[in-house]
This record gives structure tokens, C-alpha cells and sequence, in this order.
């Protein structure tokens, strides 16, 4: 199993994310720049950090977007290669439209951080096989930028295809339907503003994280 | 030559920092003000023969996320 955390400047989740790749893989991620153009060869799973990449000028993630990996993670994605984006890398993901939609600001305007509780939409996708439908989990956010947009018909269209993964289940950022996590119409792409990597071990607080882990890299007992 | 584009936000797309101005207006006295949407501006430099289309392609490419803005170019 290989794996890849793609760095911006600004990226700030990325070690944890190597930690969590590594406590689920046994075997450390390859850290690549942005500069990089290319992906280590036979790449298994590509994670997209959190952070403030580029200071969020612009828009949030839009300068990430437009780096020369993400030509690399796209055609990664385009061969079915799972990419996950966490907050930052949500942004990133949608500003590359790799993924539907666009996070706005808070719509409270206010950085939001806190443990909130997630209903998992989706049980079915690679990254959430790990929990039931339904089920309430509990991941923190950490993020100015979370307030997921999309106009009705593409709304429509993802929950009809059942690309909600995650949604709130508290008002948390003014989201859309509450949307916390979107997928890519083929399933392997999945973008969340929550952070599965902060809640891993029991010294997080919450483990409920783990098993997307898990799920997503094949570990599944 | 100097080109202008505005980036504004699609109308039906929310502006909480409008919303926020809005209210911070309402505080300092200023009624009457029926609602605030905040947007961007951007001054580019290019050279003279700069097409429209190429102008175009940097609104469309970075300058503005079409998912939830609008933009307008003016130049001299």
C-alpha cells in the first residue's frame, strides 16, 4: 500500500495526516510538494491536507488548485485512484473541480472549532464502508471556509446519486443541506471539511476516524 | 494597459461578509441601506495587445470560481 500527502505552502494537517496513513498502513506516506509534477509510480491512495495553503489568497485552495501535482492527483483520480480531501483539500478539490460544488465563508462568519457529530449519509464508498448508514459519528472541524455550496440541481443530483457522505448533524457553517462530505460521481474521490485524521486515538478524544482509514486503505478486518 | 475586473458573488449565492457590513452599517447610523454584497476587485497590467479572449480565460481559469461568481472585465 503507498501512499501520498500532497504539500502546499500553508498546509498544516499534513504530518498528522502521514500519522494516520502510517498507524493504518504500517508504512510512512511519500510527502510530495506541489512543485512536483509527477506522483511516486503505482501510487495507491493520495491524501490532500488540511491548512491554509497559499494563506487562502484568493479564494481558499484556489492557488492550491492550479499547482502542478494537481494535474498529476487528477489523472490519478481519473484512473481510480482514491483521493481523499480534507478541509483545505476539500477546497482544493472543488476549486479544481475535481469535486462539485464551492465552500464558502462560515455563514455565521466565525471560524468554527469543535468535535461536531456527523451522520454518515453513504456506507456504500470505499472511504465509509467502514461505518453504517445512518450512524452518528463524532470528528472535529476546524475551519473559516466550510459552508458548502452547489445550486439546487447539482444538489439534487448528488444526493439522488447518493454522493453526500457525510452531514452534519448540528447547524455548524450554513452548508447546503447540511453537507459535510461530497463524493466524485465515480466514487473514489471524497472531500470533507472535518477532520478524520484528528480523531484516530483515544488521546484525540474520539477514534471515530479510524475506520474511514481503514476502509479506505483496505485494512478492514 | 490597465484592465479592471470586478468578481462578484451570483445573485441567490449568500454573502455573510455583505451581511455582516450590512449590520455593522445598520450599527454606526447608516438606515436605509437595503442590503450589502461584498465582491472583489482585481487591477491587471498586460500588455496592449492582451485579446479579450485571453482576458477572458484568466477570469474563467482563476480570477473568479464560475460556481459561485460572476465576473466583468473593463478595460480602457
Amino acid at each position: 500500500m503507498k501512499t501520498a500527502v500532497i504539500v502546499f505552502p500553508g498546509s498544516n494537517c499534513d504530518r498528522d495526516m502521514a500519522v494516520a496513513l502510517e498507524t493504518v498502513t504500517g508504512k510512512a506516506p511519500a510527502m510530495v510538494w506541489h512543485r512536483e509534477s509527477e506522483l511516486p509510480d503505482a501510487i495507491d491512495f493520495i491524501a490532500l491536507p488540511g491548512g491554509f495553503s497559499y494563506g487562502d489568497y484568493l479564494r481558499s485552495g484556489a492557488m492550491a488548485a492550479r499547482s502542478p501535482i494537481l494535474r498529476a492527483v487528477g489523472d490519478a483520480a481519473a484512473r481510480g485512484v482514491p483521493v481523499l480531501g480534507i478541509c483545505n483539500g476539500f477546497q482544493v478539490l472543488t476549486e479544481a473541480q475535481l469535486l462539485p460544488g464551492a465552500l464558502m465563508r462560515n455563514a455565521g462568519l466565525n471560524f468554527v472549532c469543535r468535535t461536531v457529530p456527523l451522520k454518515v449519509e453513504n456506507s456504500q464508498s470505499l472511504f465509509t464502508a467502514g461505518y453504517q448508514a445512518g450512524e452518528e459519528i463524532h470528528i472535529p472541524v476546524a475551519h473559516h471556509d466550510g459552508n458548502y455550496f452547489a445550486d439546487p440541481e447539482t444538489l439534487d443530483r448528488i444526493e439522488g446519486e447518493g454522493r453526500v457522505a457525510f452531514r452534519y448533524a448540528d447547524r455548524v457553517n450554513g452548508s447546503a443541506r447540511d453537507i459535510a462530505g461530497v463524493l466524485n460521481d465515480a466514487g473514489n474521490v471524497l472531500g470533507m471539511m472535518p477532520h478524520p485524521e484528528r480523531a484516530i486515538d483515544r488521546a484525540h478524544g474520539g477514534t471515530d476516524g479510524l475506520r474511514l482509514f481503514e476502509a479506505a486503505l483496505g485494512v478492514l478486518a | 494597459m490597465k484592465v479592471n475586473v470586478y468578481v462578484t458573488l451570483k445573485p441567490g449565492v449568500l454573502d455573510p461578509q455583505g451581511k455582516a457590513i450590512h449590520h455593522a452599517l445598520e450599527g454606526l447610523g447608516f438606515t436605509g441601506v437595503a442590503d450589502v454584497r461584498a465582491g472583489r476587485f482585481i487591477e491587471l497590467d498586460v500588455a496592449d495587445d492582451t485579446s479579450d479572449a485571453d482576458l477572458d480565460a484568466m477570469c474563467a481559469k482563476l480570477l473568479a470560481n464560475t460556481v459561485i461568481e460572476n465576473y466583468r472585465i473593463e478595460r480602457p
